[in-house]
């Protein structure tokens, strides 16, 4: 056991699952001597050499384009797009071609591959930095799309994405890469890509979020007297229904966290799936805590955009008020 | 013949003033008067001493990520000196002492960094965009805006400012067969400053010059020393002279350096070496320009001293002014959305620090319908009062 932080537990995993598995190469902008610029690949140059780890032109289309290639060819590509706003022009490979590949071959060709992308505000970063797209790629039928909260789950659920056989895009909150350290084994595990985790347990109500937000979940849930439980997605798709309908059938009410913005976020889905799911038991409308439907501004008012405890405080006491 | 030379070409490098203070009379005789020499100057120390304030206001928390332009003064300069003033500008991040020739004010560029978009609300008789963060993106919209112009009867041209990063990206390839193709006046000017964040230009172009990049797209191409002021002007005359009487785009590679890191979030000691940096440091374009103009009596002591003296009050001042704006108001995000905000939209700002989002505050159980009418009552004031 290592008491570790994101940066570090992604760094382990990185460095356990390459010497397992030899067909895995990481490729990207500024990864290799410099370690990338969030430090994440530091010292897995030097460690596997340029075949396996290196820097590429700078162009996002050409990264995963190339990727994809590389996964068709038989190895298990991890190509780090250097902040979630520039995977625009990586669009076009992302959902064109590495979602479709394996149905529209018939699975004659497939895209392993683990997508690495450091996502989310909060870290006073320039425009284009800060965004939070999940929903974009959960939305595009083939991807997986992940979103660990912790270093724990961090490390369990990105082995799990280099072992996945389809294209993974592995989100990393960067708000919390060194936010706080926790336990993480040296030994290998894996956390299942679409199962969900009960941060905590409650009778009350139940919150569903992912990512970073799922510490504003928390801050909220300890400043609460309500026994609240707390699910964390952990992977947006797919996604774990059966977790977050079991709970909202004991609780009855539920609020739904998440940074991106409100309209077509993947709080909707969650919102629509438990209108289906636990009408009957339903006690309350479900309520979400989101970003707005605005750009998210530059950094002097991103915390007036972000979903903070004293927003989620406002849901659940509104939901508990019905 | 089986074979013959289907094409050939050459890239032509200019250089006038060298670092060691050799100076082509056959090239730079005339070309700047003097009084204009010494403006120039002035706003390359400018640029640089608000450079280095913006550095130190990053380091004391007062300003956020800033990529710093040190080193890089004569390219954008060069270009602003040449274009006319309402030739569009179309930039990147790195090219403050073009845009503040223009006339930018200072505290616009300072306001974006520090994270606030009230500093890209550039007045239009600049002509020029707002800063770019996405690399290689703008040059498409450099020969749009310039299609737009030729289609309004206008005679402007457009340049355009990316580096040698961003010639990696897609959309440079793009920007450049449209221009060529459909015959769009747009000067591209390649800063090629050695270094994309930790990625060296050699990763991004494995030919030996970025000129060449327009040779594939039929375009004039040529190379210059990005750090001699008059290389720049030369190269930017000529290429400028080119576009607009022809109406056809060209391509122009200026060499110079990133002396600072990529930005202040990076430590570029990790991946270059000093060596590299210092001998970059001797070809710096301010004092190769200072030198010049002392050993032709232009310049001198007393004058550099009154020179610092002026541009740290006047940069000061507008740190002042950059940090004596008023704060945003905190739902100010929503207001420039759309030219009509949806009504959508409107309810979220009224009511986003008052209950959930997405919620219709009359299915509120009464005790909390109160709260929300009220706390949106206050928010909406405020927003009325800002």
């Amino acid at each position: 056991m290592a008491n570790l932080n994101l940066v570090q537990a992604i760094n382990l995993a990185l460095i356990q699952e390459m010497e397992k598995n030899p067909d895995i190469v990481l490729l990207g902008e500024d990864i290799g001597v410099n370690g990338g610029v969030f430090r994440v690949t530091e010292g897995l140059q030097k460690r596997f050499g340029e075949k396996r780890v290196f820097d590429t032109p700078l162009a996002e289309s050409g990264i995963i384009g190339l990727s994809i290639g590389l996964a068709m060819g038989g190895l298990h590509p991890v190509p780090e797009i250097q902040f979630e706003g520039f995977l625009g022009p990586a669009y076009d490979q992302i959902c064109s071609h590495a979602a479709r590949m394996r149905s529209r071959t018939r699975g004659a060709f497939t895209v392993p591959m683990t997508i690495r992308i450091p996502v989310g505000g909060g870290i006073h970063a320039p425009e284009l930095h800060s965004d939070s797209p999940e929903a974009i790629y959960a939305h595009t039928p083939g991807l997986k799309v992940v979103m660990p909260s912790s270093p724990y789950d961090a490390k369990g659920l990105l082995v799990a994405a280099l072992r996945d056989p389809d294209p993974v895009l592995y989100f990393e909150p960067k708000r919390i890469y060194r936010a706080f350290r926790e336990e993480v084994p040296e030994d290998e595990y894996t956390l299942p890509i679409g199962k969900a985790r009960t941060v905590c347990e409650g009778t009350d109500l139940t919150i569903v979020s992912w990512g970073a937000s799922v510490i504003q979940c928390m801050q909220a849930i300890e400043k609460s007297d309500k026994s609240i439980e707390l699910i964390d997605l952990r992977t947006i798709y797919p996604f774990d229904m059966d977790a977050v309908a079991e709970s909202v059938k004991k609780t009855g009410r539920c609020v739904v966290v998440h940074e991106a913005p409100l309209t077509c976020g993947f709080g909707s889905e969650i919102a629509a799936r438990i209108m289906e799911k636990c009408f009957l038991e339903l006690e309350a409308p479900v309520q979400r805590v989101a970003g707005f439907d605005t750009t998210m501004p530059y950094y002097k008012l991103e915390l007036d955009y972000l979903p903070d405890a004293n927003r989620v405080t406002r849901a659940i006491e509104d939901c508990l008020a019905y | 013949m089986p074979i013959t030379t289907a094409y050939e070409a050459k890239i032509e490098r200019i250089s006038i003033l060298d670092e060691k203070g050799n100076f082509d009379e056959k090239l730079g005789k005339g070309l700047i008067p003097d009084t204009d020499l010494v403006k120039l100057y002035e706003a390359m120390v400018s640029c640089r001493q608000l450079d280095q304030v913006a550095f130190r206001l990053q380091r004391s928390g007062r300003m956020g990520t800033y990529p710093q332009n040190m080193g890089q003064e004569a390219t954008s300069l060069g270009a602003s000196y040449v274009l006319r003033k309402d030739d569009w500008m179309v930039t990147c991040y790195r090219e403050n002492c073009g845009l503040f020739w223009r006339g930018v004010p200072k505290e616009a560029i300072l306001l974006h960094w520090m994270g606030d978009e009230r500093g890209n609300a550039m007045p239009k008789p600049h002509w020029v965009t707002p800063i770019y963060v996405p690399l290689g993106t703008q040059m498409l919209h450099a020969a749009g805006l310039t299609m737009a112009a030729r289609y309004k009867g206008e005679d402007k041209i457009a340049c355009t400012f990316f580096g040698d990063g961003a010639s990696s990206e897609g959309d440079f390839h793009e920007a450049c067969n449209f221009a060529s193709n459909l015959k769009i006046p747009v000067v591209f000017v390649c800063q090629n400053n050695f270094w994309a964040i930790s990625t060296p230009s050699k990763i991004n172009s494995a030919a030996p010059t970025f000129a060449q990049r327009g040779l594939s797209y039929g375009m004039p191409c040529l190379q210059c020393d990005g750090n001699d002021l008059f290389a720049t002007v030369y190269t930017m005359k000529k290429s400028v002279e080119y576009t607009r009487s022809t109406g056809l785009p060209c391509f122009v590679e200026m060499v110079t350096y990133r002396l600072g890191d990529h930005t202040t979030a990076d430590d570029a000691s990790r991946y270059r070496d000093k060596a590299e940096v210092d001998a970059w440091k001797n070809r710096d374009p301010i004092t190769r320009i200072r030198d010049y103009m002392t050993a032709r009596k232009l310049w001198d002591d007393a004058k550099e001293a009154a020179l610092l003296t002026k541009v740290e009050e006047e940069n000061a001042a507008a740190v002042a002014r950059a940090e004596g704006i008023d704060a945003p108001h905190r739902s100010d995000f929503f207001d420039s959305m759309y030219a009509e905000t949806p009504q959508d939209l409107v309810v979220q700002r009224e009511t986003m620090h008052t209950h959930s989002l997405g919620q219709d505050p009359s299915q509120l159980p009464p005790e909390a319908q109160e709260r929300a009418r009220q706390m949106a009552a206050e928010a909406a004031a405020a927003h009325a009062n800002h």
